[in-house]
Parts: structure tokens; sequence; C-alpha cells
């Protein structure tokens, strides 16, 4: 049990070295940063000036140590918009997407699940169908369409909801239910060939076959074992609590992190995206190590072997 | 000859088709459609992409003139759209031939040399599997700015760990035995291997995948236009079409509903196609 | 006697196998200090149960497997490190046929293009030359060319197996290793094309690794039998009198135990014990604990194959120790 877990921090510690890497690498390869961050316009010895200070003479491999460890103490530049720390920045915007992605979380949970059961346990049914349609249209129907659908239809025609900006509890409505439907949809899918997978193992056919009440052959067969790759994907939603709705954020004009990622990329403000991109990360990596202990709990394979997984 | 022989109904392998459904059809039919507007687009176009008639500014579509109505600045929305789906669907196209093609060859790396390369290659596939690719993408281009090679490249980028975890799951179970190991000892190299023995027979279950992973790239490619990253003007594609459009959503709506269309159907059609190809092709995937 | 085509000097192979994650790792001796010679033309058949590392000794011999000590020689030369350029050239002059002819097929190819593959792989003739050479082939493997036209699938076991001769024959090699080519078959197909086999070799001067488990196919083809036990040869002969006069213990259990018409039943000799681990391999005399004649020897002291008259060659202390005159042969 315990060499499961060491391999699984091990895997997360080396992820979030390679989110590192690919940030440096792809500062660097795009330019030089002096110039990027002073702009052209700078006289020759600022640049130098900075260059020294950033140490950016050192040889590669320097500046990447450097790198790492100012990213470690949590130094992460500061914006080129305002000057503010860019962590600041962003730490304040955390608040605003969350109380759209959470509230979204719970209602992509409540809906979808249970319609993924549903319409697995009553294959073929009418509901089966129309949890299949629906969950095929989350599917193909991405989210700013249907953030603009939405809008479209509440906003403007019905002129029951605000179409933007944060003022009121009304203006969150449209944006978690936008999320809500899609990551419902994905997750009524995903649910049902999860259970369909299970529900067709031999080992459902040999309990009912034994007598055990239908109920309980899919609470204690059923739901457990389709529980573990639902937990997968759970714990992807999870990862994504923070940076997941950047469309959305955008089409509502949310102030939350998404927004902030959409501006800072198009102002090319590096020291905002690489913040971003590293909590993303350090989240994603968090949630899916999260899901790899409950993974060792729920799994009794796991458990016993104690080993390679 | 005194061996059994087997029925002469095996003899030949080959997808048959004994009836397609209503829905494949349709949406087989919408896709070919899809692909001779991307052909054809600047031919068939009733006016040019960037044209403006300021005089029939946010015109309704039903006239004449402009079947699907204008846009703010007079330029005839059916032209965009025509153009738009042929950039869309480059994009996609490129996109998912980069990635299928890097995504395949790491994998029989992978399978082939073992060691550290697979170990190596396994970890990227983990690392692009656990981060969101858009967040990736948005970071790409900021850092790197914006055209069009840099934005196909990129979309490449998207998916590449579905194939390769795939062709080196299989290649690995071909080499272990069977007809990889026999052709090895005939003296083939290993590049004739993989490239004419392996890879056919592992390709249905990549067909299958590359076409789920195209309507993905093509909603993640409209995403970013939409956000005013993706494709840039002049140029014009789906998620472009339907940015501009969101500023007019009260008094044109028109502008965003063509393209937004657009994109939902073909995602769709293309989905369709790829569930029933699965079905067909690979039974063992149910 | 022809001059030998094939040389095996004092072969050795060991794998290491862990047990479990946090198990020691053992070596397993597969293959231990073998030595064979092959005239050219003639066949020589390799017997054993499953371990004795049979399949590993035709591996290392045909070169597919690099020895960890010792050599292979062919033709004077030895045989060139698996995987480069002067491997693969050599592969034109040795094949290998396998146990299961449907894994060793490509499912989606027509066998006449299988067949064609080694004649494209080293550039042997032009395309119409190629054309002609596969339908020959199929024809001296007794199938035609309508034959040739179908998929591995839509093909009986027996056919496959002529399919896949015919492939190993295209290039006219000089030496062909068979690993259980008819293990997999019906009883009543074996014999065809075990007699197919026996035709080729006499028609194009074929040199033969014959191995097996199954002694009757063994004795049906070859000149001379070998007996391999836990990695070692214990016992090595001319095949009829090898299987008229065993004298290791195992030989002779091994041929009462399979029916030969005209010998009765009786006296049949049962081993007791497990049937051997690579993994764990006795000390001194590898198959003691199951011998129904061992002495304290056997338990210490590992036998040397050493000859007997004529050609035979036992390694068993029964027989070339100094008790040898005081027992009864079998």
């Amino acid at each position: 049990m315990g060499r499961y877990f060491a391999i699984r921090i091990g895997r997360a510690a080396l992820t979030i070295v390679l989110v590192v890497t690919f940030a440096f690498v792809v500062l660097r390869l795009s330019g030089d940063p002096a110039l990027m961050i002073l702009g052209p316009e700078a006289p020759p010895e600022v640049i130098a000036a900075f260059r020294k200070a950033w140490g950016l003479d050192d040889p590669i491999w320097f500046q990447y140590l450097d790198y790492f460890s100012a990213i470690a103490k949590g130094e992460l530049g500061r914006s080129m918009r305002d000057g503010r720390p860019a962590i600041q920045l962003v730490l304040e915007r955390i608040p605003a997407t969350l109380a759209l992605t959470l509230p979204a979380f719970f209602f992509k949970v409540a809906l979808g699940i249970p319609a993924g059961i549903y319409a697995a346990l009553h294959r073929g049914s009418g509901i089966d169908r129309a949890v299949m349609m629906t969950a095929v249209a989350g599917f193909t129907v991405p989210s700013f369409v249907l953030a603009l659908l939405l809008v479209l239809v509440f906003a403007v025609q019905l002129g029951w909801l605000p179409s933007g900006g944060q003022d009121s509890w009304r203006h969150a409505i449209l944006p978690i239910v936008t999320l809500s439907l899609g990551g419902a949809a994905v997750l009524a899918r995903f649910t049902r060939s999860a259970m369909l997978e299970v529900l067709g193992q031999p080992y459902i056919r040999t309990a009912s076959a034994k007598g055990v009440p239908w109920r309980k052959v899919v609470t204690s067969h059923a739901l457990p074992n389709a529980a573990i790759p639902t937990v997968t994907i759970l714990g992807f939603m999870v990862g994504t609590l923070i940076a997941g709705a950047v469309v959305v954020e955008s089409v509502f004009s949310w102030p939350g992190v998404g927004r902030l990622l959409v501006v800072a990329v198009a102002n090319r403000d590096l020291a905002v995206v690489q913040c971003i991109l590293l909590l993303v990360a350090m989240t994603m990596v968090t949630s899916n190590l999260i899901v790899d202990f409950l993974y060792g709990f729920l799994d009794p394979r796991l458990r016993a072997k104690g080993a390679h997984a | 000859m005194t061996d059994a022989t087997l029925k002469d109904a095996g003899v030949r392998r080959r997808i048959s088709l004994p009836a397609i459904p209503v829905s494949v059809v349709l949406a087989i039919s919408w896709i070919v459609a899809m692909l001779v507007i991307a052909a054809l687009a600047e031919k068939i176009a009733p006016y040019g992409y960037t044209q403006l008639d300021l005089r029939n500014r946010l015109s309704a579509p039903g006239n004449v003139a402009h079947w699907l109505g204008t846009d703010e600045l007079g330029r005839d929305v059916l032209s965009r759209l025509l153009v738009s789906i042929r950039i869309s669907l480059l994009i996609a196209f490129g996109a998912t031939a980069i990635s299928a093609v890097v995504g395949t060859t790491l994998g029989f790396l992978a399978a082939h040399f073992r060691g550290v390369i697979e170990q190596f290659v396994l970890m990227l596939t983990d690392f692009q599997a656990s981060m969101p690719f858009l967040i990736m993408a948005l970071a790409v281009l900021a850092f790197f700015g914006n055209s069009l090679p840099l934005l196909i490249g990129l979309m490449g980028m998207f998916g590449w760990e579905r194939y390769a975890r795939i062709a080196r799951g299989l290649a690995i179970s071909a080499n272990a035995q069977g007809y990889a190991a026999a052709v090895r000892q005939l003296g083939a190299t290993p590049a004739r291997i993989y490239l004419r023995h392996i890879l056919p027979n592992i390709a249905s279950t990549l067909i299958v995948s590359t076409t789920l992973v195209f309507p993905e790239v093509i909603l993640m490619e409209s995403g970013l236009s939409f956000l005013g990253l993706g494709v840039q003007p002049p140029m014009t594609s789906l998620g472009n079409m339907v940015g501009y459009g969101r500023e007019y959503i009260t008094r044109a709506p028109w502008i965003m509903l063509a393209p937004a269309t657009t994109i939902v159907i073909t995602t769709l059609a293309v989905s369709v196609i790829g569930d029933w190809l699965r079905d067909r092709l690979d039974p063992t995937l149910q | 006697m022809s001059a030998p085509l094939v040389e095996v000097s004092s072969i050795s192979r060991s794998y290491s196998m862990r047990s479990g994650m946090f198990g020691r790792s053992t070596a397993v001796h597969a293959v231990d200090g073998v030595s064979l010679t092959i005239p050219k033309g003639e066949t020589l058949g390799l017997v054993g149960e499953s371990g004795s590392g049979k399949s590993t000794t035709g591996r290392i011999v045909l070169g597919l497997e690099p020895p960890d000590r010792g050599e292979v020689r062919f033709d004077g030369k030895p045989t060139a490190a698996p995987g480069t350029q002067a491997w693969r050239a050599q592969r034109a002059h040795m094949q290998m046929i396998f146990q299961d002819p449907l894994g060793a097929l490509d499912r989606r190819l027509p066998v006449a293009t299988q067949i064609r593959e080694p004649l494209d792989i080293h550039g042997v003739g032009t395309p119409a030359e190629r054309a002609e050479r596969v339908r020959e082939l199929l024809r001296s493997v007794e199938l035609t060319p309508a034959h040739g036209a179908r998929y591995p699938g839509a093909l009986s076991g027996g056919q496959r197996q002529r399919i896949v001769l015919a492939r190993a024959l295209a290039t006219r090699p000089d030496f062909l290793v068979c690993d259980e080519p008819v293990s997999a078959l019906d009883v009543s197909i074996q014999a065809q094309v075990v007699n197919l086999l026996a035709d080729l070799q006499a028609q194009l001067g074929l040199t033969l690794l014959f191995i097996s488990h199954d002694l009757r196919v063994v004795r049906q083809i070859s000149n001379v039998v070998a007996v391999m036990y836990l990695g070692r040869i214990v016992e090595i002969g001319s095949a009829d009198d090898l299987f008229a006069r065993p004298e290791h213990p195992y030989t002779q259990a091994l041929v009462s135990a399979s029916p030969a018409p005209g010998r009765r039943s009786a006296g049949r000799i049962v081993l007791a014990g497990d049937p051997p681990n690579p993994a764990a391999r006795p000390q001194g005399c590898a198959f003691h604990p199951r011998c129904p004649r061992a002495i304290a020897r056997c338990a210490t002291e590992t036998p040397v194959l050493s000859a007997v008259g004529g050609d035979r060659q036992v390694a068993c202390h029964l027989v070339t120790g100094p008790q040898a005159a005081t027992l009864d042969a079998a």
C-alpha cells in the first residue's frame, strides 16, 4: 500500500516539475523576457540592468534552477498592467470563480449521475433515450454556444435575467446553469457507460441468478464498481474548479480567474498567465492525488495486493 | 486435400454494409457537404468574405441579396460562413492528422524501445492527460502570439496521448508474439514491421479515436477563436464569427446563430459517424 | 556423414525472475551448457517436457536470442548479433517454424502476399519472378493458388502451417528450426505435415532442428535425437537406437509413456514428484528427485554427458559412473 502511494506522489511531483519546465521553456523560447516585459522601446541600459537583475545572462540550467526556486518561494512576477504581484491578482479572483463553479459542480453531480444510472438501469427506454440525447447535445454544443443561446432566450427575448456582470445573485444564474448543463451531460453519459459495463459483467448475472433482489444487486455490486471510474472523472472536474469557467466567465463578463486569464493572454501579461498555469497544475495534481488515494481505499484489489497499479 | 476447409463466406475481410442507419446517412451527407464547401468556399460564395456593403448593414436573413443576412460591417454572413467552414475544417483536419501521427509514433517508439524511452513517453502522456488543454493552449498563445501554422501545431497537440496509449498497448501485444515476431525473424527491418504489419492491424482502433478527437478539436478551436485568441482577423472561422456575433446578439442574432448551428451539427455528425464506426469495426470496444 | 552445418558449443542462457514486488530475484537457467552439432542435410530432434529449455535452445541456435555464454556457428561462421543488418541478411539462410500458425500470420493479408514477403524483404528477383516463386512454393506444400488468395482465417490449421512452411522456404534457406510445429494440429493432420516436411527435406537438402515433446513425431523425422531436462542434455544418440534402447532413466520413462505398436503397455514407468521447475533446480543431477533409481551420488554431483559406445552419450551416474558395471541397464 505504501508503495502505491509513493509512486503516486512521485508522479504528482513529476507532473508539477514538468509544468514548471513547460512554462520555463515556453517563456524562454518565445523571446527575450527582458524585451517582452520591458517593451522594445526601453533603453539598452535598462534592459541590461534587468537582465543582470534577473540573471538572464547566466547559463540556462542556472536560470532554470533560479526559476524553480523563485516559484517555490511564490515569487511569480508582477502583472504588466497594474504592477501588482501576479499571485495577488489571481488569488483575489478565486472567490468569484468558485461562486460559479462550486454550485455548478453540485448541480452537475446531482443531475448527471442519477440520470446516468437511471438510464443504464432502464436501457432502451424512453428516459434512456432522452438522457442520451441530452448527453449528446451537451457534448456537441460548446459552452459558449449554450451560454449565448441562454442569453438569447432568457435575457434578450424574455428579459427575465441579466446577461452580464456580477451585480446581483441573479447574475449568477445563467452562468451556473450553463456550467451545470454541460457538465451534467458529460457525467450522465459517462456514468451510464460505466454502469452498463459493470452490469454486463458475469458476476452481476450470477448474483441475480442466485436470487439476490435486483435492488440489492445494484446497490451492493453494480454501483460500487461503477463508482471507481466515475471517481476519476469527478476528480478531473474538481481539479478544474478554479479555471474551468474560462469561456463562461468571458461570455458573462464575470470577473473570475478565467476571465483574468483571457485578458492576460490577450495582453500578453506573462506573469499572470504563468501564475494561473501553475495554480491550475497544482490543483489538478492535488485532486488527481486525492482520487488516487480514494482508489486505494475503494478498490479492494489495490488494498489487498498493495503493489502495482 | 483431406483437411477440413472453412466456408468461403469468410474469404475477404470487409466491412459488410447491411443497412446504414438513417442518422448515419444524414451525418455522412452533412460531412460530405461540409467538405465540398471547404474545398470550393471561395468559388461558391456570393460575395467576398471581407467585402463591405455598408448600406445593408445588419440586414436580416431571408432577403434576396443576402440569404443569411449581413453583419455589422455589411459583410455577407453566408459568404463568411462558407469561408469559415473551410478554415475551421482545415485546422481541425491538420490538427487531427498531426496529433494522430505524433501520438502513434510516440506510442510505437515506447513499445519498440521499452526502458527509459517508454517511461518518458508514459510520463508525457500522463502529463498531457492531467492538464486541461485549454489552459495550456492559452499559455502557449500568450507566450508565442498567434499565427495560423502555430495554431494548427498547437491544436495538433490535442489528444495525441490517446493515440499514444493505444498504439503502445497494441504494439506491445503484437510484438510479444505472433505475426510481428514471425516477420521480424524473416529478416524485416523494424520500420517494415511497424508500418506494414502492426499499423494496418491497429488502424481501425486509431480511426475510431480520430472520430472522437476530431469534434473536440473543432470545439476547442471554436472556443479559442470565440475568445479572440484563435484565428485572427481578417481570417474568419466559425468560432470567430460567433465571437463577433455576440456583440449583436440583441439586434442581429443571426450573425451568431448561423455559425453556431454549423458547429453543433458538424460535431454531432462526426460523433454519430464515430459511434457507428466503432460498433462496426471494433466490437471489442463495446 | 557430411560436414556440420550447425555447431553449438556449450551455450547457456539464464533469465532473472523476480517473485513479486519485493521478492529477491532468482536466476532461471533456461539453458545450461548445451552443445550440439547438426550435419548438413540431417535432422536433430530435441525432446523434453515444458520447462526443459528446448524452445530457448532453438531460439539461440537460430540466433533470435544471444547466449550468455557459448557460441553458435553456422556454416563455420558465428551467428550475428540479433537486430543487426548482418543478422537480417542471415535470416535468408535460416528460418523458424512456429507452434501456432495462426499467430505467425498476419490476419489482414492474403497468404500469398505473406509467402512473398521474404522475397520482398531480401530483394530477391523481379516482381514477376516472385509471383512465379510463390506459385512454385504453394505447389511444393501441396496447395493451390486459390488457397494463396485466401486470408489466414479462412484456412484450416494444417493449411496454415503449410503456408508458414512455404514462407519459410521462400529464400531457399539451408536450415530450419521447427518449434513444436505440429503440436497444435489434429493428430491425423500431424502425420501429413511431418511427411511433407520430410519430403521437402529430402528434395531440398534441408538441415532441421526439430523440437517437440511428442516422441512419435520426433522419431518419424529425426536422424539424431537429444533429450533435454531442465536446461541440459541428458542423452543424445541416433534416433532408432535411442528409442529402442534408452539408457538414461528419464529417457526410459519418456519412451515407456509413448505408445508404440508392437510393444506391450506393461512396464510403464511413471515418474513421481513435481514437474521440473526451472527456477528451483535441484542440486546435483536435476532429475534425481523423480528418478526411480537415484543413488546417493546423484544428489551431490551433477553428471556429465559422456560417450557410452557408438554415437550415444548419456549424462547419468548410473550409466557412466563406477557403479554402472554392477547395475543392469534397463
